[in-house]
Formats: C-alpha cells, sequence, structure tokens
C-alpha cells in the first residue's frame, strides 16, 4: 500500500510538537525540589556540549577543518560571548582551513 | 506586546537563521532524494522545525515505514525536546500566558533554546517569538532551496555554513564554563563522553538523538547530585 505524504507530515508534526508544548503548559509553577532544578539547570549544558563534539568535527568536509572550527570557537567564546562573532569565526575558518587543504 | 524584547529577539535571530538557512538547504536536498516535492518538504520543515527528526523522518517516508513506527521514530529522534522543554518551562515566569507557552512550544529547538537557556531573567515569550519570526522562515526557506535548485551553491560555502549553528553553540556553554568551575567539568565530562559513546561498539549503533538522552540524562542527574544548586536562577552566572 502506497503511504500518504501529508499524513506523513502531519503525524511527525503532532509528535514533535506534542514533546515540546506539553512541559510547558503541564509545569506552571517552580519546581522546589533541589534536585530537580538542579537536573534542569544542568540539561542545557550537557545537551549543548554533546552535541557539538563530535558532531563538529563531521559537519564540514574535512575533519580538520571541523577541528579548526572548535578550537579557534571555543577560544573566541571564551574571551567575548558574541554569539554572532563566534559562529562567523568558525564559519571563516573552516573556510581558509579547506581553501588550503 | 513587548517591543523592546521582540527586537532583542530578532536581532539573535539572525545568525540563527544564516545557520537555519545552510543546514535545511542540505536537509532539502535529502528530502528531495526520498522524493518529497518541494512544497511537501517545505511545509514539513515550517510544521516540525527539527533537524534530526526530519531527516530521519524523510529516510522512513522514503522507505513506506508504517505511521505508528514513523510516530514512534519521532518520538526517539525528537524526545530531548521535551527535556529541552522541561528547563524551559523554568525559565519562563508563571504568569507567562497559555497561548504564549503554546506559541513557544511550537518551535522549541537547540538553537532557540540555547539563547533562551542564556537569559539572565526570566525569558520573555516576546524575545522567544522574536527569535521564531527572523529564525523560523531560515529553516523553512533553506529547505525549499535544497529541494528546488540543489547544488546551485558551491560545496566549500555549504561546508563553512554548517559549522555556524555548533559556533552558536559554544557561544552559549563556554562563557558560562569561564565563570563557573563546575559548568566546564559538565560541559569537559559531557564532550568526552559523547565522543566516548560515538566509538563504543553497543552505542555508535544507537541512533544519534538517542545517544544524547542517554547522556542528557545521566550527567545531569550526575551533577545534580554532586553539585546540587541550591540559590535562585542568578546562581548560574556567579559560580558554584
Amino acid at each position: 500500500m502506497e503511504h500518504n505524504v501529508y499524513l506523513y507530515i502531519l503525524v511527525v508534526a503532532g509528535v514533535t510538537y506534542l514533546i515540546r508544548v506539553l512541559p510547558l503548559t503541564l509545569i506552571r509553577r517552580e519546581i522546589k525540589n533541589t534536585f530537580l532544578r538542579s537536573f534542569l539547570y544542568y540539561v542545557p549544558y550537557v545537551t549543548l556540549a554533546a552535541m557539538t563534539f563530535p558532531a563538529i568535527l563531521h559537519a564540514t568536509d574535512s575533519i580538520w577543518s571541523g577541528l579548526a572550527a572548535l578550537v579557534v570557537g571555543v577560544i573566541v567564546a571564551w574571551f567575548s560571548g558574541n554569539l554572532f562573532l563566534v559562529a562567523a569565526s568558525g564559519c571563516l575558518i573552516v573556510f581558509l582551513v579547506e581553501l588550503l587543504l | 506586546m513587548n517591543t523592546r524584547q521582540f527586537t532583542r529577539g530578532m536581532r539573535v535571530g539572525v545568525p540563527i537563521f544564516l545557520g537555519y538557512l545552510a543546514v535545511s538547504f542540505t536537509l532539502g536536498i535529502t528530502a528531495k532524494n526520498a522524493g518529497l516535492s518541494a512544497f511537501q518538504a517545505t511545509l514539513t520543515s515550517l510544521l516540525v522545525n527539527a533537524s534530526a527528526g526530519q531527516y530521519a523522518a524523510f529516510t522512513l517516508m522514503a522507505a513506506q515505514g508504517g505511521y505508528l513506527e514513523m510516530a514512534l521514530l519521532t518520538l526517539v529522534t525528537n524526545a530531548r525536546y521535551l527535556l529541552m522543554s522541561c528547563s524551559l518551562s523554568q525559565k519562563l515566569s508563571p504568569q507567562t500566558r497559555l497561548w504564549q507557552r503554546c506559541t513557544v512550544g511550537f518551535a522549541v529547538t537547540d538553537e532557540m533554546f540555547g539563547m533562551a537557556i542564556a537569559e539572565r531573567q526570566d525569558l520573555s515569550p516576546f524575545y522567544y517569538f522574536g527569535m521564531m519570526t527572523v529564525a523560523m522562515p531560515g529553516w523553512a526557506l533553506g529547505t525549499f532551496l535544497g529541494t528546488s535548485v540543489g547544488n546551485i551553491l558551491p560545496a566549500s560555502a555549504v561546508s563553512a555554513l554548517s559549522v555556524g549553528l555548533y559556533g552558536m553553540f559554544l557561544a552559549v556553554v563556554i562563557p558560562a564554563s569561564r565563570k563557573s568551575k563546575v559548568i566546564l567539568g559538565v560541559v569537559a565530562v559531557s564532550m568526552g563522553a559523547s565522543f566516548l559513546l560515538s566509538v563504543l561498539p553497543l552505542f555508535a549503533q544507537m541512533a544519534e538523538g538517542t545517544r544524547l538522552i542517554i547522556l542528557t540524562i545521566v550527567i545531569s542527574a550526575g551533577a545534580a547530585a554532586l553539585f546540587p544548586v541550591k540559590e535562585e536562577k542568578e546562581e548560574a552566572s556567579h559560580g558554584a
């Protein structure tokens, strides 16, 4: 049987929306439990860090340009929290490194 | 309507827009290969706003998987948004209205979540709406371009742009690590463990989203048990 693409899209969109909206609407008050609060406090740092490495190494055409982007990104972010500056310096270094390779 | 917060959000949305454009461009190519039309692929991006989740979905569409299978796959690949939303629920002030929560919930993505969590005070929903207004069209537009004009962009440009989003993640975790030794440790352990799981035999076969959930739960729980956060939200910026 041929499946309907629009039904597929509806399923994916529906499930994804529920995952995102349920915690936001159901957890209305500040959580008092210290462990839970601390857990949720650390979640973003763990997730973002784990998402960045080692994935950044495989995001570009060469593992070396990805590594260069990581190193430059960490250095720039350490001294300046500017989002655009960090992102742009990463892109620029990848372009330059791949030009040399 | 808080115009100041909305414009602030729009400004932060610009780099996200550019990053999305690059990433969803490659996503569009995947969709095209899976047999979707430009309209169908763009519609998916408008409604779903999830990179790994959409990749997985397009792949399963191409394989003509069942609807239940599609629902389960979506649940697994996007489950990290559940944790992010729980975390975000604590950044919003309890006064935040229901329609505002439902709108924010439409676009809890890695990048916008990262920016929201970097806020020092309570997250203003209007700041989030500002980001969404600018960033989300980038996701849809990139997908559309990827499916319709395919390989018009030189490969070197796509390659360079695709690290932009990781740069944004670093811009969130690194400055926080500089201020707090605990966060620095958490970030280092997370990266190390993430690398280990990506090469260890049993874990390497898992979907990336699943590995991410395991890492997030285990490491955050460990950090919460060892270094509980005692004070109010501001604690973060002053270090533990």
